[in-house]
């Protein structure tokens, strides 16, 4: 199987522009000043780690797509991210929680791809790893709180969790490109890190007071442009403004 | 890409990092087989690069924060290496169109701006003067190695940059920009930025 980079990189760049754009509806909306500022610097890094991981896409794919075709110029039927990121941003502890189960597999996931045969996707984990660390620590902190809190805060955060949940499997799923990029050392294996995650969910969870959710359902097919029902009217609005001014420079 | 000479390194200046010093006098690495005037204009690009500041925090420079990774020559051209803080930092852009400018009116009229990412950039790269200038700003320095930065569970212990009582408390992991976190002191009660280790 010939190795090809472009979908790969464009896929996770897909993840990280939507739920970045998800945690950007959150700006004059968060419960309180704090969080509000902290759900748009969340929203900002991995908006910013989207733009480095659509370059590097628009290099691999090398017809002429920059950044911002990518991002403004296709279609959800176009679009690889996952399931877990498209979902509304609902309430504040179903965004945390949302939070807490994307971070705590991507951090573990950056800090493998920093070791990536392919030196241009190596870099740009470098820096997201560091990133991560603390959306892990800051979603972490709000599943406790929220979890071993008020009887309201409680109810929500398992309610949260509980709506998360079966999104997760997408996470831990590759396709057999992605495998054969596995193989080859460029990717990570997406299998290997489940350990990981879920000490940090046993872990969290534990001092939240919370169960983890039971299994059952399993929700995937975002990567092969399968999605739920909220991605494409959120692209609708994202890229609304880059399609009715094409090319328009500030 | 030519691999330019990274200031602070070995075979970059003769004696101590430049980066690394406050840059009121810096000397500039001397071009292998530079003419005297060549160094001379990389010396004062090298000035005008390092002593830029940061839009977001103008009490310190970028030099100061350590993303100014190099200056160099390349032919006619001033090549100037940047790399970013956070990935999404909205201040990358004002900074490289910064620092463009203040080279252009300084006469040199073609500058080209480089974007490095490797290595990722670290709090550890702010320079004992830069960490003083926060300080003196009102913003806390980073108390730890950027490596050491966010552990789950873990807690800081960060000094007030006004009393310097180390009775303080996080208010909330990010700030009014990605780089700081909002804290407060016990002691005085006043609140203030701290910046995170990363």
């Amino acid at each position: 199987m010939t190795l090809n980079l472009f979908p790969f990189t464009l896929a996770l760049a897909d993840d990280a522009l939507v739920l970045g754009h998800r945690l950007s509806e959150w700006s004059s909306r968060a419960p309180s000043l704090e969080e509000d500022i902290a759900l748009s610097n969340l929203g900002l890094d991995l908006i910013g780690q989207a733009r480095l991981f659509y370059q590097l896409a628009a290099q691999f794919e090398d017809r002429g797509r920059n950044e911002d075709k990518l991002a403004y110029f296709r279609d959800a039927g176009e679009f690889r991210c996952i399931q877990l990121v498209q979902l509304p941003r609902g309430d504040f502890a179903f965004t945390m929680a949302r939070q807490f189960v994307y971070a705590a597999f991507m951090h573990p996931y950056f800090e493998a791809l920093q070791r990536s045969k392919e030196p241009r996707l190596a870099e740009i984990a470098a820096k997201a790893v560091k990133e991560m660390a603390y959306h892990v620590r800051h979603a972490a902190e709000w599943v406790i709180r929220l979890g071993d809190g008020t009887e309201e805060s409680r109810r929500r955060m398992i309610a949260g969790l509980a709506e998360v949940w079966p999104s997760t499997h997408e996470l831990f799923e590759m396709d057999a490109a992605e495998q054969a990029l596995a193989t080859a050392g460029v990717a990570p294996d997406r299998a290997a890190l489940r350990s990981a995650w879920e000490a940090t969910m046993a872990r969290v969870l534990r001092e939240a007071t919370l169960e983890r959710p039971a299994g059952g359902a399993k929700h995937s097919g975002g990567r092969q442009g399968n999605h739920t029902p909220h991605l494409a009217p959120m692209l609708a609005d994202m890229q609304s403004l880059a399609r009715t001014m094409p090319d328009a420079r500030w | 890409m030519k691999n330019p000479t990274r200031t602070g390194e070995p075979g970059a200046a003769p004696s101590e990092p430049l980066l690394g010093t406050p840059v009121a006098h810096p000397q500039p690495a001397p071009a292998r087989g530079g003419s005297p005037s060549r160094n001379a204009t990389l010396a004062r690009a090298i000035e005008i690069a390092a002593t830029v500041p940061d839009p977001e925090i103008p009490a310190v420079t970028i030099a100061d924060l350590g993303i100014l990774r190099g200056v160099t020559l390349d032919g006619g051209s001033i090549v100037v290496q940047l790399t970013p803080t956070y990935t999404g930092c909205p201040a990358v852009l004002a900074i490289e169109l910064a620092v463009e400018a203040a080279l252009r009116e300084a006469g040199f009229a073609d500058v080209r701006i480089e974007r490095v990412l490797s290595p990722a950039w670290s709090t550890d790269e702010i320079t004992p003067a830069g960490r003083e200038k926060l300080r003196e700003y009102g913003i806390a320095p980073p108390v730890r190695r950027g490596t050491k930065g966010a552990r789950l569970f873990a807690s800081e212990t960060v000094a007030c940059p006004r009393c310097g009582s180390t009775h303080t408390s996080r208010i909330s992991e990010f700030g009014s920009t990605a780089c700081k976190a909002l804290w407060r002191c016990e002691a005085c009660r006043e609140p203030f930025d701290y910046f995170k280790c990363l």
